[in-house]
């Protein structure tokens, strides 16, 4: 899975340059945007360090699919909202603390499984927009999550407590409490080191996540995921159920997303019941990109190295904004100028990238028949 | 040989595609050790005796096929090529099948890796075991000893030359402990010689340690050299068996092709020989994927029909694609004495050269469009025909009513079987496409024509109809017409000269009368053994 | 009999009898939970007028090979520097309409430009590409209109004095100067006729240029690239000139949207113009790679049929509003649905 047309510059330095255009492009603007913001280094420490901790395991999500080729996972939005319903159910059923996150971990899972299952086999039916699709299929899922939290609990689906539910009895409420799971994985086992408190408990979750994606890529499952990533033919040719494995990505996703939303939203101590998970997937994917990830490759560093440019721009882009326009507002813009900018950038230059490639194999298949030839005619 | 010391027998193998006979009574014995070469020219039965073997789908769809296979004596018939596999029957394609992004090792062992047990097996099954690098490397590395090449086990397929991506593909099946035949497909298409050479050893070596191998190939010398024994095909029959050293190249040319011609070869006086030239092609080179053109130089003479015969793979195709312009080409080209700019669709065809395509429904036609659209788009976009002006001239639009009645005119003459000329194209069959096609190029009032494979896949009928129609537009409009084909009994039934393409060149162009040998030799590329003049 | 309902099923689709079977239900029902039909037909059709243009902009791209646009907003943007640029320059009525028009018209010609030259370089991934870049520009188009320099106190924030408003009322400029054109109003029944007139003027310039030569290059570039090219075709320019003709319809058609509507909304509002658009389009027939006019009538009725009847019905059926919903799964059901129909075999 290398990048091959941008390993191929001789001087190692430009070769590793352009190969992390994108991350070096974010610490130049940064250079530039921090000092103007104001902000200390404490202050910024602690956010990124508490960001890390809100968003890892939900780009980490991202990471399987990209590794099986069905690309940036968009998807993922379906674990966010399996999670959420999770979360819904633990809070009517006043389970509180690690019990209820482990609960509502629980509760969203085998939902996450069957939303992934769905989106593998739709997605096997769009071979080559695998991306499009799981976007617009994220839009849809979320029309229907819409339907069933507004008109479906409290009315079909019992929901006990009316704390939850809209004054007319049925649907839950636009914005829930998590007061009685807020921060408790977060303040599970938390250090502070000089005024930035590292919560120890979070981390050591998303290490052993990491572990996991690690060692899953040295299993049968994993290899056989790299191997339908770069072609489906050869890989059912060899035996492999082609889609049997990409569907499996999609779950593998799924349910990890569906767990990265709950650890997002127990920081975050409120659920917008249905707004929160919208922009999970274009954060998530931003995030990975600007770490230096393309749509056919992604890494591990490539989330923490992301996580930290992306939210540190998230957080010094209006101030800088006000600074430099005397105007907040253009920050807020540009930073979703940013999310989306990226992500078409990133995905054009891949598509562009692709043609290209195919243009230079040929050329170089020929040159090489043509020099056989001449040497085959000269000796 | 004993009939005990076979290992595959395949017996009185019959086969038929909805009555269109491919394989009659055909019986392959191969040996214990032996080699066997395979030679015929396309279409002669060859893939599909191997694609029955293999048990592929497409066989039982189509009704299976008659006849016994035996290996070491137990009846087969496999259902898919997994238990062709399993029972020790290995294939190594013509193209690889391999992926570019992993080793060697990972290529050679496949969904076949060694793993090692942990506990998340118990929850999540089997395919969570972990992979056993050690053991992989070191299976892979046996695999590539009993080959006796040097291959890196850990270089990307990516990096390889091409080929070590054959030898890799074949230390696959060596990695089976089962496999006892090996079916090597044209295994040296795309080696260099000191590569292929490499490959013949390596073949040479697996059959010394008892392994089978059938060989398919073109390459007649290397065949003659490694096989034991040669059984040539021909229209679906095993026309001999040779031992390999007591036999001749021009023997083995003239079994394959040899026949008689059923059709009146055309006579024609030798006028055209003399007329003028109206296409020079000099060194023309086309990058078109697998009918890659090596500097073809070909000369056209004025109102004939010249043929462009070989085997599958060899250029020929590409020849008419890259003076069209549909491949990127590089070289010089006359017409009528101006220079024809390559690359360059419309000026080629504005110039009075129209084109039929080898692929039909590729590139010969709007599929979803209608009969009438598809025949005179062409004449629309470069000659500005059937377009009806109104309100004086500032709308112009197709002109429906003039469209129409070209095409049903179309339609009578060529005897298009359809409803009616709003049909779409791909309602159509074969036969009645293709003949859209050609109502395509002739609308175009050509001077000089391609037409590539114009009879492939379309039924008996339909193909003396298409063939009697090039013959009459030559006749009637002194259209000068180069046509490829793979079948040389249909280029020597209607072309003046026949030009044999091998390896991307003209080997040679002989009169439709040349002895048969002498067609084969070309294809097969054993330019020196041919007699005719060339 | 039963074989022949199940071609016409096949051939329309499930998700599109069902929409049709909800849609006349809704109809049906609407008598007995006192709904006028009249004013719903007339609500429909208000609606089905002000976003036509939008859905019929698809067209073009759709037939070149482009696939959906998803990346509609570029024309959107391009007709709101129209609108807002007219008001500026405070030309009302009908001439402001065609001052916006006029405006927006090289600004979506140069995007549609440059956006056609980008999706060439990404065939096969148009569709993906095309929506983040409809995104990002609308971001990026947040950020200038709180920096361009339009003075007009009708359209800046009261306070701070710079930037525009979110949403810009063309009451006392243009509203509904193709509505109210030759409109019939009989009791509750409205009928726009100008802006009906005005999309069947576009939509016959638009059928009408896919029967030139031009139009006909065009379709085949979409229908078989190579055949095309075969045939002397610039498969490429003629994408791009796709490209560049529903960009600019669709700055029409906002503007077309706007007149009735009554505001000019910015910043993150365009954002999902898109999806809805897609959606009707798809709604009426049409596939990725082939539409006509009659999907693009058919659908922009069905769909804004749906989107007039739901809220009312609902509304008065269950005593709450459905509308939004019902939105998001029709459009984004029927997306999906087209994106995973098998496509045709071509080799």
């Amino acid at each position: 899975m290398k990048d091959q047309s941008l390993t191929r510059a001789k001087n190692p330095l430009v070769r590793f340059a352009i190969s992390n255009a994108v991350p070096i492009l974010f610490i130049i603007l940064l250079i530039f945007a921090v000092p103007l913001s104001g902000f200390s280094t404490d202050y910024l420490l602690n956010e990124i360090i508490t960001r890390l901790g809100r968003n890892s395991f939900l780009v980490i999500s991202l990471l399987i699919p990209v590794m099986a080729g069905m690309g940036l996972n968009f998807g993922i939005v379906l674990g966010a909202m399996a999670g959420q319903i999770g979360l819904i159910f633990m809070l009517d059923w006043g389970v509180v603390g690690i019990p209820g996150i482990v609960l509502a971990m629980l509760v969203g899972t085998p939902i996450a499984i069957l939303l992934g299952l769905l989106a593998g086999t739709i997605l096997n039916r769009a071979k080559g927009r695998e991306m499009v699709t799981s976007m617009i299929l994220g839009f849809f899922i979320n029309g229907i999550y819409q339907f069933t939290i507004l008109y479906g609990m409290g009315s079909v689906i019992p929901i006990s407590s009316n704390k939850l539910l809209l004054p007319r009895g049925y649907g839950v409420r636009n914005a829930l409490d998590l007061l009685s799971v807020r921060k408790v994985l977060d303040n599970m086992w938390s250090v502070e080191i000089s005024g930035v408190s590292i919560p120890l408990g979070v981390f050591s979750i998303i290490a052993a996540l990491c572990i996991f994606v690690f060692w899953f890529t040295r299993t049968k499952l994993g290899q056989d995921m790299r191997a339908v990533g770069q072609d489906m033919q050869v890989a059912a040719t060899a035996g492999i159920n082609v889609d049997r494995t990409r569907t499996l990505s999609i779950i593998i996703s799924t349910v990890l997303a569906c767990f990265g939303q709950i650890i997002f939203l127990q920081n975050i101590g409120t659920i917008n019941t249905y707004n929160s998970h919208d922009q999970v997937g274009t954060f998530a994917i931003a995030a990975l990109l600007i770490g230096g990830a393309s749509v056919a490759k992604a890494t591990i560093p490539n989330v923490f190295i992301g996580i930290t440019l992306f939210h540190l721009t998230f957080i010094v882009a209006p101030r800088a904004g006000k600074e430099l326009l005397g105007q907040a507002q253009i920050g807020e813009y540009f930073r979703v100028f940013v999310s989306y900018g990226i992500i078409a950038i990133s995905l054009a230059l891949y598509a562009w990238r692709r043609q290209v490639e195919k243009e230079t194999e040929r050329r170089r298949a020929k040159a090489a028949i043509k020099a056989a030839i001449e040497d085959g005619t000269g000796g | 040989m004993d009939e005990k010391q076979y290992l595959l027998r395949m017996e009185n193998i019959s086969k038929d595609f909805f009555g269109n006979q491919v394989l009659k009574d055909v019986t392959i014995r191969v040996g214990k050790g032996e080699i066997i070469g395979l030679v015929g020219e396309n279409g002669a039965g060859k893939s599909t005796l191997m694609n029955i073997l293999f048990g592929l789908s497409v066989i039982h769809e189509t009704g299976g096929f008659q006849g016994r296979i035996f290996l070491e004596d137990n009846e087969v018939n496999f259902a898919s090529p997994f238990e062709a596999i399993e029972a020790g029957i290995g294939m190594v394609h013509q193209e690889f099948i391999l992926i570019p992004g992993f080793t060697a090792t990972e290529n050679i062992l496949l969904n076949r890796e060694s793993t090692n047990y942990n506990i998340l097996v118990e929850v999540f099954g089997e395919r969570l075991r972990t992979l056993d690098r050690e053991e992989m490397h070191k299976r892979a590395v046996k695999a590539i000893e009993k080959l006796g090449v040097q291959l890196d086990p850990d270089m990307l397929v990516s990096e390889m030359p091409v080929g070590h991506r054959q030898f890799t593909e074949i230390a696959r099946e060596m990695d089976r402990q089962s496999t006892k035949l090996l079916v090597l497909d044209e295994p040296t298409a795309v080696l260099t010689e000191s590569e292929a050479n490499t490959m013949l050893k390596a073949a040479r070596k697996l059959a010394d340690s008892g392994l089978s191998i059938i060989f398919i190939t073109h390459r007649l010398s290397e065949v003659l050299e490694i096989a034991d024994r040669l059984v040539v095909l021909r229209d679906g029959q095993v026309v001999r068996e040779l031992e390999s050293s007591k036999t001749t190249p021009r023997e083995v040319a003239s079994l394959m092709v040899g026949r008689e011609i059923k059709d009146a070869i055309s006579v024609r006086s030798n006028d055209s020989e003399e007329s003028e030239i109206v296409l020079d092609i000099k060194d023309l080179w086309v990058d078109m994927p697998g009918e890659q053109v090596n500097g073809v130089n070909l000369q056209v003479h004025k109102g004939e029909i010249l043929g462009i015969g070989g085997l599958a793979g060899q250029g020929k195709l590409g020849i008419a694609n890259g003076v069209m312009g549909l491949f990127p080409a590089e070289g010089e080209v006359h017409y009528k004495g101006e220079i024809l700019p390559l690359n360059n669709p419309v000026s080629v065809l504005s110039k009075g050269i129209a084109f039929v395509s080898e692929d039909r429904r590729g590139v010969g036609l709007l599929l979803d469009e209608p009969i009438d659209l598809n025949i005179v788009f062409t004449a629309i976009q470069i000659q500005g025909r059937f377009i009806k002006n109104f309100l004086g001239g500032l709308v112009k639009w197709r002109d429906e009513k003039e469209i129409s009645r070209v095409a049903r005119e179309y339609v009578d003459s060529l005897q298009i079987k359809c409803v009616s000329e709003k049909q779409e194209a791909k309602e159509l069959s074969g036969g009645n496409q293709q003949k859209v096609c050609l109502a395509k190029a002739f609308v175009l009032e050509p001077d000089l024509l391609f037409v590539s494979e114009p009879t492939r896949g379309i039924d008996v009928g339909a193909k003396s109809v298409v063939l009697e129609t090039l013959r009459r537009q030559n006749r009637e409009h002194g259209t000068t017409i180069i046509m490829t084909s793979s079948e040389l009994e249909e280029l020597r039934s209607i072309c003046d000269r026949i030009a044999i393409v091998n390896e991307g060149k003209i080997f040679g162009i002989l009169p439709p009368t040349a002895d048969p040998a002498d067609f084969g030799l070309l294809m097969l590329g054993e330019q020196e053994e041919v007699k005719s003049g060339v | 009999m039963f074989e022949s309902i199940g071609k016409l099923i096949e051939k329309a689709g499930w998700p599109r009898i069902i929409i049709a079977l909800f849609l006349l239900s809704l109809f049906a029902i609407a008598p007995f939970v006192n709904i006028s039909i009249g004013t719903s037909i007339s609500d429909t059709i208000v609606r089905f007028a002000m976003n036509s243009v939008l859905v019929l902009s698809l067209v073009p791209m759709v037939q070149s090979g482009c696939g959906l646009n998803f990346g509609m907003q570029l024309g959107v943007i391009a007709g709101l520097i129209g609108a807002v640029t007219s008001i500026e320059l405070g030309v009302t009525g009908f001439a402001g309409f065609l001052t916006a028009i006029g405006i927006a018209i090289p600004f979506a010609a140069i995007l549609g430009f440059f956006y056609g030259l980008l999706l060439n370089r990404v065939k096969g991934d148009e569709m993906v590409v095309a929506t983040y870049v409809g995104f990002s520009s609308v971001a990026f188009m947040s950020m200038m209109w709180l920096l361009l320099p339009y003075k007009s106190p009708n359209m800046i924030w009261g306070y701070g004095g710079s930037g525009l408003r979110t949403t810009i009322s063309v009451e006392g400029y243009w509203l509904g100067v193709l509505n109210n054109f030759l409109s019939v109003r009989i009791g509750n029944f409205f009928l726009p006729t100008g802006t009906i007139l005005f999309f069947a003027l576009i939509a016959l310039l638009v059928w009408s240029f896919f029967k030139t030569k031009l139009g006909t290059a065009m379709t085949a570039a979409g229908s078989n690239p190579v055949y095309a090219k075969a045939a002397g075709v610039n498969v490429d320019r003629m994408r791009i000139l796709s490209v560049v003709i529903s960009t600019i319809i669709a700055a029409v058609g906002i503007l077309v949207y706007e007149q009735s509507f009554g505001f000019i909304q910015l910043y993150m509002a365009p954002l999902l113009m898109a999806f809805p658009a897609v959606a009707a389009l798809l709604l009426g027939g049409a596939s990725v790679s082939k539409a006509s006019m009659g999907n693009v009538i058919i659908g922009a009725f069905l769909f804004q049929g749906i989107l007039t009847m739901t809220p009312s019905v609902m509304n008065n059926l269950i005593k709450s509003d459905m509308s939004e919903v019902i939105r998001i799964i029709v459009s984004n059901g029927m997306i999906v649905y087209a994106l995973t129909r098998k496509m045709k075999v071509r080799k």
